[in-house]
């Protein structure tokens, strides 16, 4: 079984975004990139089943400028076996990422591919979804659990009600919660070693598929600030004002 | 042209969250067609019926749509978008999970999670987790849009009369099947729709000590939350997150105990109407954001705060 997982490199969940003045967007530059996380649970995940035996080969693949290749290469180092670029110079909207991905399934024909739920940049939440529409293939989002079967596989996924179990045929697309596992580091031999695995390149824009932006960007903007409140100095206090000024209880 | 919205319900009762997206829908076009899609739904399709802002209820009753999977749902929605402009539903874990397979299949790109409608192309979305906001354009013809159901008010519920149209269900790709669904069951209000919500963070120090914390939520009709930290550490279940990752709350009251304000928390909690901080860490980001900060020793301050409550004679529900 082969396992394709998909990863984006996005601005580090640890940095304070900063909103550009002009309205364009916000700064990237001398900023810390990494995987967006639930990616990392994906390659996680996929690792798991090769270790566990059921799967033969994990192959990671990326969508962006050059240096998205790092993010295929922390992959690499955890225990993909090779990997995918696909170049692209400026941001392609999920719909674009989606046709990208099924021109990757179609050469590569994995039993499953495996993202991240969301990305934390465009906070989208729809190539994984789009991906499996285009392919006419199950999916299951927000993956907290995944039991492998030889034909099909039976998921958990984490929904605003709690819990729900699904059983999917396979070849399927899962998008992972951050739940579904604790990704580990790559140990330095392993570094080292990934940087002999080999990564394929790709042009996005030679690959013969309409991935034209059809959203305008008109402006970026700061969220509003909350006027800043003040500290009460006991529990009396508190309730005093939570009763009478704020009116809330 | 008109728009179609997907109504979120449970076969017996219509969802809270739909009359929020109806609402948000009425800032796009007042001629809102809802889709019940549904086994054996027609109290549904009668609750929808007779909200004032809905003008026709589309029924499609089939075992095909019993358990909302995706794969069945999408292509229905898809053939029913060709009279519509607009196809709206809730940006939770159920309109994420069918509308970009509508989208994709419509060659369609989404608008996800809509926090304001400016015009019927054009809106505003949180982007980097509600750090920035973004106002953006669709160019496509038919536009597929996820709202944030609590940005937006609900949409009053009885006095219309729409009329019920039953449509037929469509071919389904049998690729999926639904096993099963567990519900996490708790007598205090859901935390999504709840007017108070009290969330404990790592400063609790065990799961023992979120007794602190539900006493008072018992007290105020509140849903317990928790921050990222509290639920990895085990101190409670993951349905309690409030957060980036967890649930995004918008209460009246949001009291936060033991929480430090990391940027993920903040992002799911920030647009409360009113916030109560109390941590012992005077820094602790929270208090940023926090209209009332008690910097206190949470174990000292909550059986005190449960005390003050219990001298009060009234506490609104």
């Amino acid at each position: 079984m082969k396992i394709l997982v998909a990863v984006k490199r996005v601005i580090d969940y640890n940095v304070q975004i900063r909103v550009k003045e002009d309205g364009t967007g916000v700064h990237t530059d001398n900023v810390k990139m990494s995987t967006n996380p639930p990616d990392d649970n994906a390659i996680e995940e996929a690792v798991k089943l090769k270790e566990s035996g059921k799967v033969k080969e994990i192959v990671a693949v990326t969508v962006g400028e050059e240096k998205a290749q790092e993010t295929v290469r922390k992959a690499l180092a955890v225990g993909a076996d090779r990997g995918i670029h696909v170049k692209a110079d400026s941001y392609i909207e999920p719909l674009g990422i989606a046709k990208i991905l099924k021109k990757v399934v179609e050469k590569e024909k994995p039993d499953m591919v495996f993202l991240g739920k969301q990305a934390i940049d465009d906070d989208c939440n729809q190539t994984g979804q789009m991906l499996a529409a285009i392919l006419n293939w199950p999916q299951g989002t927000f993956t907290s659990k995944i039991n492998l079967k030889e034909k099909t596989v039976e998921i958990v996924r984490e929904i605003d009600e709690g819990l729900e179990t699904l059983e999917i045929n396979l070849p399927a697309v899962i998008t992972c919660d951050l739940r579904l596992n604790e990704p580990r580091f790559a140990s330095l031999p392993n570094i080292m070693k990934a940087k002999k695995k080999p990564i394929d390149q790709m042009i996005a824009k030679d690959l013969g598929i309409d991935i034209k932006n059809r959203i305008q960007q008109l402006k970026v903007e700061e969220p509003p600030k909350r006027k800043s409140g003040i500290k009460v100095s006991s529990v009396a206090e508190l309730v005093s004002k939570l009763k009478n000024e704020a009116k809330v209880i | 042209m008109s728009v179609l919205l997907v109504a979120e319900h449970d076969n017996s009762n219509l969802k809270a969250f739909t009359l929020n997206a109806i609402s948000a829908a009425s800032k796009i076009n007042n001629d809102i067609h809802v889709l019940v899609a549904g086994f054996e739904c027609d109290n549904v399709s009668k609750e929808v019926a007779s909200i004032p802002l809905v003008k026709k209820v589309l029924l499609c009753d089939s075992q095909n749509y019993k358990n909302y999977l995706p794969e069945n749902l999408a292509p229905l929605i898809t053939k029913v978008s060709e009279k519509y402009d607009h196809i709206v539903a809730s940006a939770n874990t159920f309109g994420k999970n069918f509308m970009p397979r509508v989208a994709a299949a419509l060659d369609v790109s989404q608008i996800s999670d809509v926090i304001k409608v400016n015009d019927s192309e054009t809106f505003l979305r949180p982007v980097y987790a509600g750090n920035a906001f973004a106002t953006v354009k669709s160019n496509d013809k038919k536009k597929c849009v996820t709202i944030r159901p609590t940005s937006f008010d609900p949409a009053p519920k009885t006095g219309g009369s729409a009329q019920v149209e039953k449509i037929e269900a469509v071919a389904v790709p049998n690729i999926s099947k639904f096993i099963k669904r567990e519900e996490t069951k708790s007598e205090r209000p859901e935390l999504g729709t709840a007017r108070i919500v009290i969330s404990g963070g790592r400063g609790m120090q065990s799961g023992e000590n979120f007794k602190l914390i539900n006493s008072i939520a018992d007290k105020l009709n509140a849903a317990v939350g928790a921050s990222r930290a509290a639920v990895d550490a085990g101190y409670i279940g993951n349905d309690h997150q409030v957060g980036q990752t967890g649930k995004v709350v918008v209460p009246d009251l949001y009291i936060a105990v033991g929480i430090s304000g990391a940027i993920q928390h903040l992002a799911g909690m920030k647009e409360s109407k009113i916030i109560v901080a109390i941590n012992k860490d005077g820094e602790a980001p929270i208090f940023s954001v926090a209209d009332y900060g008690l910097e206190a020793d949470l174990f000292t301050a909550l059986p005190e705060f449960l005390s003050e409550l219990n001298k009060l004679n009234t506490i609104q529900k």
